[in-house]
């Protein structure tokens, strides 16, 4: 067991984990952040997305003692003081969710994607979500809600 | 004070009340469940596709620390019965963990419960399985031969269903078959169009795995059971059956259900082992399956060949059909498996007045994970084969492919109408949805923007698809659990509306839409409605959420159920107000009579008086709890017209979707918003099917896409725009006049994709390509080769 501490949703968690643990695994089992999902084993899906250190990144490619030390937020602490994040905003106007599997993971790419690129167009708005697959929405009130998050519905 | 004006909900775009809680992590899916003391399973599974097992070794596994118990199959075998399906064909015996054979790869062979799942893994792997391999076969042609393997003993030349002929002069039993109608058909035509047309095997993919937690608890005697499922009411009578259990002892919950697509309809293997396994441990166990377990162990969808010949007149009138049908099915049957292909055959007339029709189809077993139900399930298949064909015979006479199936259409006043196939559609405007899909693609425009890309050079095509799907299933007879739902509407003490529903949403928003239903019903705010679903304890009775039933046949329950409760408010706001039942209104929150608004009680004050009954109207027994079980006198026949164009890059044969539109008819719409996203994603993945999704395996049985770095999920850099429009047919089936939407998005877009395809490359005299439309194999039509 390999002792780590890592800042989550404002907080410093300290836990002792195994090596191998993925990050995934030790915010969904030890700290029981389960809105960040598992959707498949080859860092294909992004249905694990979480933010380290302000940039997304896949929460199953990472072990756990790799972010040792780093700031991470999860879906769950991205809404503030009761209210919700644009990026969540637009996904409840737009629809942009069925089963919700994806949507944690696809919201976290979101914030990246707005935070590097403020007004992207449609065609960049599909390239910076292209890391997250979703199986039930054709992506297209997806799109509409990153737009709407961006100020252009 | 007067009460605020509710506006009505069934129609308009209402926001879905089950974001809040996913938009922010707050859902609770299968592997978020946790039980006090609860273990992890971990199946060994098969790395080969057909072998007899020689020996397993599980000391290693079961010496490992954390390691609670290790099940081989024998020993599976001891405490759980052969897996029982739902159709009514034979079936060889299939065995949840394989005791001697196993026959694709991914079979369980062995089962591991440790305290965490990587120990649960790590056991797994450790466990030694020796096999003496078996020649597999893969091409269900070949498998009819009985070369080189015969799976199952007793289904010679892997015969799953040798052949069952449907369509004009074959009896209602399928024994006696007349052919003089179609051989005459055939006799006059003017044109045979015949082609072998391959669709292709895909892999349904819900973005959250299967997952399965059982908690048998030894004091009481009962079994709660979590499942990713779409059913959890069939779980629920399965798991009873195959555990030796009283129904009125299991609850089954489905949570938070991360998409089906249809896959989730069969009770699986791994549900079975988790609750027999809790029941033999008296512990909870947790089973997660991994994507590249999926890959291989939930089912696999399509992988139907059809051998088609259209006879037509040169005026392009259609005089016959053929279509025999071999579906590789895989090693085993499950739970719908056999009767999927059946649905294709059931859909052989599409659209169409077609004199005469003759279908037949074939299942085989290979040596490949099994199929059922994805999204679609049969009728995708049907809409392709006529589809390509019918394109295939505008391109041969020269007709606009709009034209051809004008000619042809079923007339708008011809409904009900009787199909060769023994279906009766409910309700359909062939025309119209074409018309409109004309309208709004400028086809004539786009025909004029393609001829002159084709001018420049560009391999640019257009392609037109009508299809008719058959939704709203039931009814009873036509399913093995029967085919009703159930719903209960209880109004509470403070006059807020409590409901349930069997049909167990999975991502189809039902608790947005039948609170649009309700309140509307009651006149109360949507806020004052809530849902209830995927819990046996809490929803009495149901069936489960596919065949696009949930609004058809759920929603015409709920109505049911609403309006007997309705009723019995009335009789107790009519003895409150001295005034007769039939002369309420129920509006903004109040029940008063009909032109005096001013005598009235508000839904809240008459709620507490139908539980305070002091005094009891005579007759009335308090409370107001009403459900209903709604029967479906027929299924629907929602219908529509899907045109594609598409690109081709001449230098490396990549396609690209250039346009997509879309003209879908599902009768009266309770929530726009919520069918445009139902559609949208059956457009996905009617689009990945044509372009890029495919399931290969090689000549060994190993699938060669099993895993998201080989199958090619669409991305959103996939997609154009949909454009979406609709025109609107109700059905008389039900009292909502709702059709079902779930699965339109896969029927029309395929065909039309392929067709555009076709049309790109008509230079190259190329008249029919397979599925998927690899960019190597379009290059190769345009090097001069053949598809």
């Amino acid at each position: 067991m390999t002792p780590v501490s890592i800042n989550v949703n404002g907080k410093v968690r300290k836990a002792h984990v195994e090596p191998r643990t993925l990050l995934v695994h030790f915010l969904r089992e030890q700290l029981n952040l389960t809105g960040t999902h598992v959707g498949c084993d080859t860092s294909q899906c992004g249905a694990c997305t979480v933010l380290i250190d302000g940039r997304s990144a896949k929460a199953c490619t990472i072990f756990a003692v790799q972010a040792e030390g780093s700031e991470i937020v999860t879906i769950e602490g991205l809404a503030k003081d009761g209210q919700l994040h644009p990026l969540q905003n637009g996904f409840w106007e737009e629809h942009g969710l069925q089963c919700g599997y994806c949507t944690p993971g696809m919201i976290m790419s979101g914030v990246n994607l707005l935070s590097e690129n403020p007004s992207p167009s449609e065609k960049e708005i599909r390239e910076g979500i292209s890391g997250n697959f979703c199986r039930c929405t054709g992506y297209q009130h997806i799109v509409n809600a990153v737009q709407n998050a961006a100020g252009r519905r | 004070m007067a009460a605020p004006v509710l506006p009505k909900l069934v129609g308009q775009r209402v926001k879905r009340r089950e974001d809040p809680r996913l938009i922010q992590g707050r859902g609770t899916y299968v592997d978020d469940v946790k039980i006090a003391g609860m273990q992890h399973i971990a199946f060994k599974r098969s790395d080969i596709a057909h072998g007899k097992i020689r020996s397993i070794d599980v000391s290693a596994a079961q010496a490992m620390d954390g390691v609670e118990a290790v099940f081989t199959g024998a020993q599976i075998a001891q405490i759980l019965a052969p897996m029982p399906i739902g159709t009514p064909f034979p079936s060889p015996e299939h065995r949840a963990v394989a005791t001697d054979v196993v026959r694709f790869a991914g079979e369980p062979v062995a089962v591991v419960v440790a305290s965490d799942r990587y120990v649960a893994r790590d056991a797994a792997d450790a466990i030694v399985v020796s096999y003496d391999p078996l020649p597999a076969v893969v091409d269900p042609e070949l498998a009819m031969t009985g070369q080189p393997t015969v799976i199952h003993e007793g289904f010679a030349n892997n015969l799953a269903v040798p052949l069952m002929p449907s369509g004009t002069g074959v009896s209602p039993n399928g024994k006696s078959v007349d052919d003089t109608a179609v051989d005459r058909a055939f006799a006059q035509a003017e044109v045979i169009i015949k082609q072998r047309m391959l669709n292709q095997r895909l892999v349904p993919n819900a973005m959250e795995p299967r997952g399965v937690v059982a908690h048998f608890e030894p004091g009481k005697g009962t079994m709660t059971i979590w499942s990713s499922t779409q059913n959890p009411h069939i779980l629920r009578t399965m798991i009873a059956a195959m555990t030796g259990m009283g129904q009125d002892q299991v609850r089954a919950i489905a949570p938070e259900v991360g998409g089906g697509f249809g896959a989730k309809i069969n009770i699986y293997a791994e549900e079975y082992v988790a609750a027999v396994v809790s029941k033999q441990l008296g512990i909870a166990v947790k089973w997660i399956e991994d994507r590249s377990e999926a890959f291989v162990a939930t089912t696999h969808g399509r992988d139907i060949l059809g051998y088609v010949e259209l006879a037509a007149k040169r005026d392009g009138t259609v005089l016959g059909l053929k279509m025999r049908l071999i579906a590789d099915i895989g090693a085993y049957n499950m739970l719908l498996t056999a009767s999927i292909p059946t649905l294709t055959m059931l859909m052989a007339n599409a659209t169409y007045d077609i004199p005469a029709i003759r279908t037949t189809l074939t299942e085989v077993f290979t040596n490949k994970t099994p199929t059922d139900a994805y999204r679609g399930a049969g009728r995708p298949e049907a809409t392709y084969f006529v589809e390509r064909a019918m394109d295939m015979l505008a391109r041969e006479l020269n007709m606009d492919p709009a034209d051809v199936r004008r000619k042809n259409f079923i007339a708008s006043n011809k409904f009900p109408f009787q199909t060769q196939m023994g279906a009766v559609y409910d309700s359909g405007d062939y025309a119209k949805a074409l018309d409109a899909a004309l309208v709004h693609s400028k086809w004539n425009e786009l025909k004029k923007e393609r001829d002159a890309a084709k001018a420049q050079g560009r391999l640019v095509g257009l392609g037109l698809s009508m299809y008719v799907e058959v939704c709203g299933i039931g009814p009873s007879a036509t399913l093995p659990t029967g085919g009703w739902e159930h719903a209960q509407v209880t109004v509470e003490r403070d006059g807020r509306i409590s409901a349930t529903t069997g049909a167990s949403p999975h991502g189809q928003g039902n608790e947005t839409t039948f609170a649009q239903m309700l309140a509307d019903q009651f006149g109360v705010p949507l806020e004052h409605v809530t849902i209830l679903h995927g819990d046996t304890a809490v929803v009495k009775q149901g069936i489960g959420t596919f065949g696009s039933r949930s609004q058809a046949v759920g929603g015409a329950a709920l109505h049911m159920a609403g309006t007997k409760a309705k009723s019995k408010m009335a009789k107790f706001a009519a003895a409150l107000l001295e005034a007769h039942e039939d002369d309420l209104v129920f509006e903004n929150g109040m029940i008063s009579v009909k032109g005096a608004p001013a005598r009235g009680k508000s839904f809240a004050d008459v709620s507490q008086y139908a539980y305070i009954p002091v005094p009891l109207p005579e007759g009335l027994e308090p409370g107001v709890s009403e459900e209903a079980f709604f029967e479906p006198s027929n299924n629907t026949y929602p219908f529509g017209c899907h045109i594609s164009m598409i690109e081709i890059d001449r230098e490396t044969g990549e396609p690209t979707l250039l346009r997509l539109v879309a003209v879908d008819d599902a009768g009266h719409l309770i929530n726009p918003l919520i069918v445009e996203g139902q559609i949208h994603g059956g457009l996905a993945q009617g689009i990945g099917q044509a372009m890029i999704e495919e399931a290969v395996y090689n000549s060994d049985g190993q699938l060669l896409t099993g895993s998201f770095m080989d199958y090619a999920l669409p991305r959103a850099i996939d997609f154009p725009r949909f454009e979406l429009h609709s025109t609107v047919t109700p059905t008389p089936v039900n009292p909502l006049g709702a059709k079902g939407v779930g699965e339109a998005g896969t029927l029309g877009s395929t065909p039309s994709i392929v067709s555009a395809a076709v049309d790109a490359l008509s230079e190259f005299g190329v008249k029919h390509i397979d599925m998927m439309l690899r960019p190597e194999k379009l290059w190769r039509i345009i090097q001069g080769g053949q598809a």
